[in-house]
């Protein structure tokens, strides 16, 4: 985090599967490269034998009992399937 | 134009309710027709469904001509930010992503506030996914400020916060993730408060950052939102983070608990960019505990200069999971123009999110991806340990920590372009998201311009019954949420 960062708009892009415009991607890269810049005084926080957190609270598994109860009717499920067939999600092809 | 206006509260309205002055039906008819007469200046509102409205009232009034009234909810119309899951009704998150998306179920807060018997009235309008502090990133237009309809509301919750401050409900439910309960509340003059992670269930509430969601009540007064909270707030199996905690008689609390508080000022959060006229109003609350014995001493919290980043990137690293699955296959917009399936997921996702929601997801999928892990994701979540440790700490010295909610009063719409300068307006705000812990804007005053102002009161994990008592001592002493403004 010492040298300014870099980031690679393309390859994020791809990564979060996301098609940008040449627009999109100057603008956004411009907007956050000022937003990882100010990100960079993290840096100097003195974090050494900090433990991270990832909820304020620690969380633990929580288990329930292992019984089968009523879920959704397929028809429900499906109700918002941008396409669908015979109680299937149409998609295009998948293999050639 | 002439439209009627509702009673004042809540609590008011259920006590006309409960003593036959005012049917659920003639109530609900009052906010449908307040709701046709502001909306067009409002957009509040994503969709209401008026014959639905009028049919739950008419059950609630049933209810109580039977003898089986449910308590103070029962046959008031409660708004719902347009995030909150209500089985047979649109979902949107303001987003086109998701315009056509009907619920197929109610979430826990949704099932829990009909059990009161609350009518549920329609669906807030919010920036697109919650992202955003000013309702702007609304895909269907931004919600105006009821003060002033040439300003923002705030946001994310912002059509929640308007629309109980416009009088088109009584009271409204949001979800503050960096404080997007309590800014609204601050820049449209009422109560709002964002309870302890874990006291209310997120099942059915669209996730944006999980470790940091939580939903909360909007009202006029204090005594409002703690007739809400005590309806929605307790464990749910649905939601593995929701907690196990012996839930009080949050009304009954307001009187019971009396004080004097010790109250901290963080003076951190008095310095650079706070507007004078809110610091000015703040100080005069403060002066106002002083009178009533409490004990008011400076405290620090010292990480808070590191708030904003450990939040920016704790919340987009989770957003950008969380909204993995827009993909246009199973539900949500999908892309006529792809020409294979993966294709199908970047032209889906393009076409279906906004500017700050495609922003906010590179910048998430960036702190994620390999490389960059260590230095921004992990050493987020190390300072996120400081800054709760920070409060605790503080804890030890005081009850409660007050300062302003907003730096600024409401902008005027379009006013701030610069993502970086919107993302300042939650300065005071997420660092009790980053703690999890629980916090309720009350207004206290006005700027010279008429705007609202709003102090932020913190209080301890789970203690909402003490912050409660402490925000409606002051709050029923004043009356700046007896102005009604007429949009």
């Amino acid at each position: 985090m010492s040298s300014a960062p870099q980031l690679d708009i393309d390859h994020v892009a791809r990564l979060a599967r996301l098609a940008l415009t040449p627009e999109e991607k100057a603008t956004f890269a411009a907007q956050l490269g000022s937003v990882l810049h100010h990100i960079e005084q993290l840096a100097r926080v003195d974090v050494s034998g900090v433990e991270p957190s990832a909820h304020a609270f620690a969380v633990n598994n929580v288990w329930q009992d292992d019984v089968a109860r009523p879920g959704l009717p397929v028809e429900a499920a499906l109700r918002n399937a941008p396409a669908q067939r015979d109680h299937m999600v149409v998609v295009p092809k998948v293999v050639e | 134009m002439a439209s009627p206006v509702l009673p004042s509260t809540l609590a008011a309205t259920a006590a006309q309710l409960a003593a036959g002055q005012l049917s659920a039906v003639e109530l609900t008819r009052a906010v449908i027709a307040r709701t046709k007469a502001v909306e067009p200046r409002l957009r509040a509102f994503n969709s209401f469904d008026e014959s639905d409205a009028l049919a739950q009232a008419a059950a609630a009034d049933a209810r109580r001509a039977a003898g089986q009234g449910r308590g103070p909810l029962d046959g008031v119309p409660i708004g719902l930010k347009d995030v909150i899951a209500v089985k047979d009704q649109p979902l949107t998150a303001s987003s086109r992503m998701l315009a056509n998306f009907i619920s197929p179920y109610d979430a826990t807060v949704t099932t829990r506030l009909r059990a009161a018997g609350a009518v549920l009235y329609g669906r807030l309008n919010c920036d697109e996914f919650a992202m955003g502090s000013s309702n702007e990133n609304s895909a269907f237009g931004p919600a105006a400020n009821p003060c002033d309809v040439t300003r923002v509301p705030g946001g994310s919750s912002g059509g929640s916060a308007a629309a109980v401050a416009a009088g088109e409900v009584l009271a409204a439910l949001g979800s503050d993730t960096g404080g997007s309960i309590r800014q609204p509340a601050a820049l449209c003059g009422v109560v709002g408060l964002k309870p302890t992670y874990g006291l209310v269930s997120r099942y059915g509430l669209i996730a944006y950052a999980s470790s940091l969601d939580q939903i909360g009540p909007f009202g006029r007064t204090v005594e409002d939102v703690a007739l809400v909270l005590q309806a929605i707030a307790g464990h749910d199996e649905r939601d593995s983070t929701s907690f196990r905690t012996e839930i009080p008689d949050y009304r009954a609390e307001l009187a019971a608990r009396r004080g004097p508080w010790k109250i901290g000022i963080p003076k951190e959060y008095f310095g650079e960019g706070l507007d004078p006229e809110i610091g000015a109003a703040v100080d005069q609350a403060v002066a106002y505990y002083r009178s009533l014995g409490c004990e008011v001493r400076e405290v620090s919290l010292p990480h808070t200069p590191y708030c904003l980043d450990t939040y920016y990137i704790i919340a987009t690293a989770e957003a950008s999971s969380n909204l993995a699955r827009y993909d246009g296959i199973r539900y949500g917009h999908r892309s006529q123009n792809a020409k294979d399936i993966v294709d199908l997921y970047f032209q889906s996702r393009a076409e279906g999110f906004g500017a700050e929601v495609k922003r906010r997801i590179i910048l998430g999928t960036y702190v994620l991806s390999s490389g960059y892990y260590d230095a921004y994701y992990l050493r987020a979540q190390k300072v996120r340990t400081l800054i709760r440790r920070d409060f605790l700490e503080a804890y030890r010295e005081v009850d409660a920590l007050l300062t302003p909610t907003s730096p600024v009063p409401a902008f005027k719409i379009g006013e701030k372009s610069d993502p970086l300068a919107l993302y300042l307006c939650d300065i005071y705000t997420i660092g009790v998201n980053l703690a999890g812990l629980p916090a309720i804007n009350v207004p206290c005053g006005f700027t010279r311009g008429g705007l609202p102002i709003g102090l932020q009161l913190i209080g301890q994990p789970f203690r909402e019954a003490d912050l409660l008592a402490t925000a409606h001592a002051y709050d029923r002493a004043h009356d700046w949420n007896q102005r009604r403004p007429n949009p």
